[in-house]
């Protein structure tokens, strides 16, 4: 009987929080700090000819000022990734070109705001203007190269041709795809859009640096990844490592956003030249003109099925847009095909391939779902345009092709993460039950296909399936220490990444159920380079089942070393001694672990008691879902409302139900966003135009009316009291589910996202045109 | 120029520029639960009461608020740990960046509307953005907290 996992516990951090205790990297800047801004650039591509900082530097104030003449050419990647990276390295500190608006073309560091503001305007920069790349549709081949730099390369082949502003490119194939295509009495062929989608985590990209008293440099960083940080503004800056501790605060939200270093290389270089503390906090227009969004992309998908609605082959090419920069350029296209097609395992043939290109845009980077939420809108869609096609019920066409428990795809072993994948059987899967049940919830029976209101507005429903995986076999580590304290409490140093999902927490627990002994003794702290154990980081649905595991290990491990110095101090065997999470004893023999615990520490036996241990994955098992949504569609106005969104969820345990449920529904939203209101518009001239959260709009409370979140029964015995990882599966359903939903409400098909009224519109007319002709 | 507030109940004098908006004179005087999220008066993350009124301190002049009544979430502690209880149970609170002005949105409508409904609540509350929760478990928290209340 599980005590404290599946147990209900408010976050470790949430009431602190909304009380107002500092805790965020801003909040923990010295008072003192030099501020640094970042000089960017107004063009989309653009070769600096001379930068003049004469004026700048003379400024009161200006304590110093870097350009690309300060830095030695070291090519990085800023994508936190395993190493070596699957990302090209492709970037400098500061360049002499500038290859988007938002680029940097120089930073400041001055005493206040004001100064380092004025500073950059005084700023002579010459701008050699170039021709810029901004449809990704034309980069391929493009007489512009976006990357010209001799010094730049891939770590290991992902078939980067920089000259052919190719950032990656990938192509796999199991069985005949031609051939089975031929063979199939029905083949669909529909090409999909994706858009790029920004993170907007509502705090901020933030990062300070000082010198300690030891001389070290001590980087505070609002980042996903701590670790890879400390890495890589090792790397960019030729600085030791050893002298490099990166701590990781509470975190206000990341999703992807911040599974990177941005300020981070800048602050260190200002800090480690001046010797002063320094402190940057990016703008909301710096966020989103440059950081990272989503990769935009093209999907050509061909399906081809029998009459009696078996699917046997899937085709697919992908054109991904990464923008000016490679970060996770090729691990995001594998994504988009890992994580979505062994859904159909049980086709005679799939093929997926394509390119990632270079375009003059805000880079792409890691972003919830990261791909599969793209490849899913483009598959999930296709599976409906199929079954109209085939004039089969598309709930039952996915009962019958769909992946099950005991099965597996041949995908998992062609498909890793940048490299090769790893075979593994689904040991749980309920995405039959998650079928069954979102039915009941959303009330299908009544209510499929559509229903009209009247008064112009018709109702449908829809619906997807989806999966993701939890974490990146033989790759993730994740790793934790615990520590016996005098009086019998924990500490529990783990270098999973909390970023506001809730794993200090959930870990906790985990801790906890193995002890026996009640959460609130187990004392966490999480990401610090140089006291807590490594740990990738929070990415790739890692943390619940990579970092847990190696938490339920120590702990396991601590539990044994409790017994064994029990057994010492009752002077029994070990055989027989029991620990059940206050006392430790044998027959009738017994010690509380409070004296055991004060007896190691200041009285016999003496000695400290910490058990380590890491985890890697050698398999990835994948959260599975079901996605229904409901919408009402205003046939006079193109106006979509989503009424209703139930999704049935097999996670395995959820650790802590409030907040696996949060998690999903956190998802959910973000997905509804991507599908019906979120998108990143330029000008012609590549200015982003949505840089604003005025211009950029996320779904507030008033869109969001009712959500059914609910959690199959399921237990995946490689997992940490059998748990799955929950972070990114509730995004992917949402834009397949919404879009289907509306082509069975109105009959429109939605072929690139976001949905719009103008697209509905223009669509009902269409088939109005049709129905005339007809 | 010199400004006298009342903040959290304690009289206060700060030196503000006058272009100073109240978000950093607050931030810089440690009154840290205040935060930024965006550029443009659009997320709420800055919420302080202003004589017992939500508004956004990232826009708010802090000359202008010369002789006013500020209240951040320092200022509320019970009730705050109060919403949080809630919150915590619902699972609603995430990275937490949208707390405090969460709770402090929150308490001035508890004072300001009675019984309000579903609607009424996320009208309320719809300039306060959360790109964690999905609003959803805030919301069950915020009723479950103006029922128990
Ligand atoms: S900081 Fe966003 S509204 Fe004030
Ligand atoms: S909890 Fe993260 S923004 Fe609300």
């Amino acid at each position: 009987m599980m005590k404290y996992v599946n147990y209900e516990r408010p976050s470790i951090d949430g009431k602190g929080l909304m009380m107002g205790k500092p805790g965020y990297t801003d909040d923990l800047a010295e008072q003192n700090s030099l501020i640094v801004k970042v000089l960017r650039s107004p063009h989309a591509f653009a070769r600096i000819k001379s930068i003049d900082k004469s004026k700048a530097e003379a400024l009161e104030g200006v304590e110093l000022v870097l350009t690309h003449e300060d830095f030695k050419r070291i090519p990085v990647t800023r994508a936190g990734q395993g190493y070596p990276e699957p990302s090209p390295h492709d970037k400098f500190v500061l360049d002499n070109y500038v290859r988007h608006v938002g680029d940097e073309v120089a930073a400041v560091a001055a005493r206040d705001k004001e100064t380092a503001e004025k500073a950059l305007e005084l700023l002579v920069v010459d701008y050699e203007v170039l021709e810029p790349v901004l449809d990704f549709e034309k980069a391929y081949e493009n007489e512009v190269i976006i990357h010209d730099e001799p010094e730049i390369h891939e770590m290991f082949p992902i078939g980067f041709e920089p000259k052919k502003n190719v950032a990656a490119s990938y192509l796999m194939h199991i069985g005949d795809v031609e051939k089975s295509l031929k063979e199939c009495d029905t083949v669909t062929e529909t090409t999909f859009y994706t858009q790029a989608q920004a993170h907007v985590m509502m705090e901020p990209h933030t990062v300070n640096a000082r010198i300690d008293y030891q001389g070290r440099l001590v980087l505070y960083s609002s980042t996903q990844t701590p670790f890879h940080t400390r890495r890589i503004v090792a790397q960019a800056l030729e600085y030791p490592m050893s002298k490099i501790r990166v701590i990781k605060p509470r975190v206000g939200g990341g999703f992807g956003g911040k599974q990177c270093v941005h300020g981070e290389m800048l602050v260190s270089a200002v800090t480690l030249r001046t010797g002063k503390p320094s402190k940057m906090v990016y703008t909301r227009q710096e966020v989103f003109e440059s950081t990272f969004s989503r990769h935009p992309m093209r999907f050509d998908i061909k399906l081809g099925a029998m009459k009696d609605g078996t699917l046997k082959a899937i085709d697919v090419e992908v054109l991904s847009d990464t923008g000016a920069y490679g970060e996770h350029a090729l691990t995001v296209f594998m994504v988009a095909g890992s994580k979505v097609f062994p859904l159909y395992n049980k086709v005679d043939s799939v093929r997926f391939g394509g390119k990632v290109v270079y375009t003059n845009r805000t880079p792409a980077g890691a972003f919830r779902g990261y791909g599969a939420i793209q490849g899913n809108y483009a598959l999930e869609s296709a599976v409906d345009i199929l079954c109209d096609k085939l004039k089969v019920d598309p709930v039952e066409f996915r009962q019958k092709n769909m992946i099950r428990e005991g099965e597996t795809s041949p995908i998992f072993e062609i498909m890793g993460e940048g490299t090769e994948g790893i075979a593994m059987t689904m040991e749980t899967c309920k995405l039959d039950y998650c079928v069954k049940r979102g039915m009941e919830l959303i009330d299908w029976k009544n209510k499929y296909p559509r229903k009209d209101m009247g008064n112009g507005k018709v109702r449908g429903v829809g619906m997807a399936i989806a999966m993701q995986g939890s974490g990146i076999p033989y790759i993730d580590m994740g790793s934790a220490l615990i520590k016996l304290n005098d009086d019998g409490f924990f500490n529990l140093l783990v270098g999973a990444t909390d970023i506001g999902q809730g794993s200090d927490t959930i870990l906790a627990q985990i801790a906890a159920e193995s002890l026996r002994v009640h959460p609130d003794e187990i004392v966490v702290y999480s990401s610090d380079s140089d006291l807590t154990p490594f740990d990738v980081g929070a990415y790739a649905s890692s943390t619940t089942y990579v970092s847990g595991n190696a938490v339920k290990r120590a702990a396991d491990r601590m539990k044994q070393m409790i017994i064994e110095e029990g057994a010492l101090a009752l002077k029994v065997p070990v055989e027989g001694t029991d620990f059940d999470g206050m006392t430790i004893s044998h027959g009738d023999k017994s010690i509380s672990l409070k004296d055991l615990s004060n007896r190691l520490y200041y009285n016999e036996d003496q000695k400290q008691l910490v058990a380590v241990d890491s985890y890697v994955g050698t398999k990835s098992p994948p959260p599975f879902m079901a996605g229904f949504a409901e919408v009402e569609v205003d046939t006079e106005t193109g106006h979509v409302e989503l009424i209703d969104y139930a999704a049935v969820v097999d996670c395995g345990t959820t650790i802590s139900p409030n907040l696996a449920k949060g998690q999903v529904e956190g998802g959910l939203v973000q997905g509804i966003g991507m599908t019906l209101y979120e998108d990143v518009v330029y000008s012609k001239t590549g200015k982003m135009i949505t840089n604003s959260m005025m211009t950029y709009r996320i779904p507030t409370r008033k869109e969001i009316r009712s959500l059914k979140v609910e959690f199959a029964d399921s237990y995946e015995t490689s997992g940490p009291y059998g748990a799955k990882s929950v972070g990114e599966i509730g995004i992917d359903s949402p834009p397949a589910a919404i879009t289907n939903a509306i082509f069975n409400a109105v009959g429109v098909r939605i072929k690139s996202l976001p949905v719009t009224g103008e697209k509905i519109l223009t669509g009902i007319q269409k088939s109005r045109q049709k129905g005339e002709k007809q | 120029m010199k400004i006298k507030l009342k903040v959290n109940g304690e009289n206060k004098v700060f030196d503000v520029k006058a272009d100073e908006y109240l978000l950093d004179t607050l931030r810089k005087n440690n009154y840290v639960s205040v935060r930024r999220g965006c550029d443009n008066t659009s997320c709420g993350v800055c919420t302080v009461l202003i004589n017992g009124n939500p508004a956004a301190s990232c826009s708010y002049l802090s000359c202008k608020a010369d002789g006013k009544e500020i209240t951040t979430v320092e200022g509320i502690p019970e009730e705050a740990a109060k919403i949080a209880g809630f919150f915590g149970r619902e699972g609603a609170d995430q990275c937490g960046f949208c707390n405090p002005s969460m709770a402090l949105t929150v308490y001035a409508m508890k004072k300001e509307l009675v019984n309000p409904t579903d609607d009424d609540i996320r009208s309320y509350l719809v300039g306060n953005l959360c790109r964690c929760s999905g609003y959803q478990g805030q919301h069950r928290a915020i009723k479950a907290y103006l029922e128990v209340e």
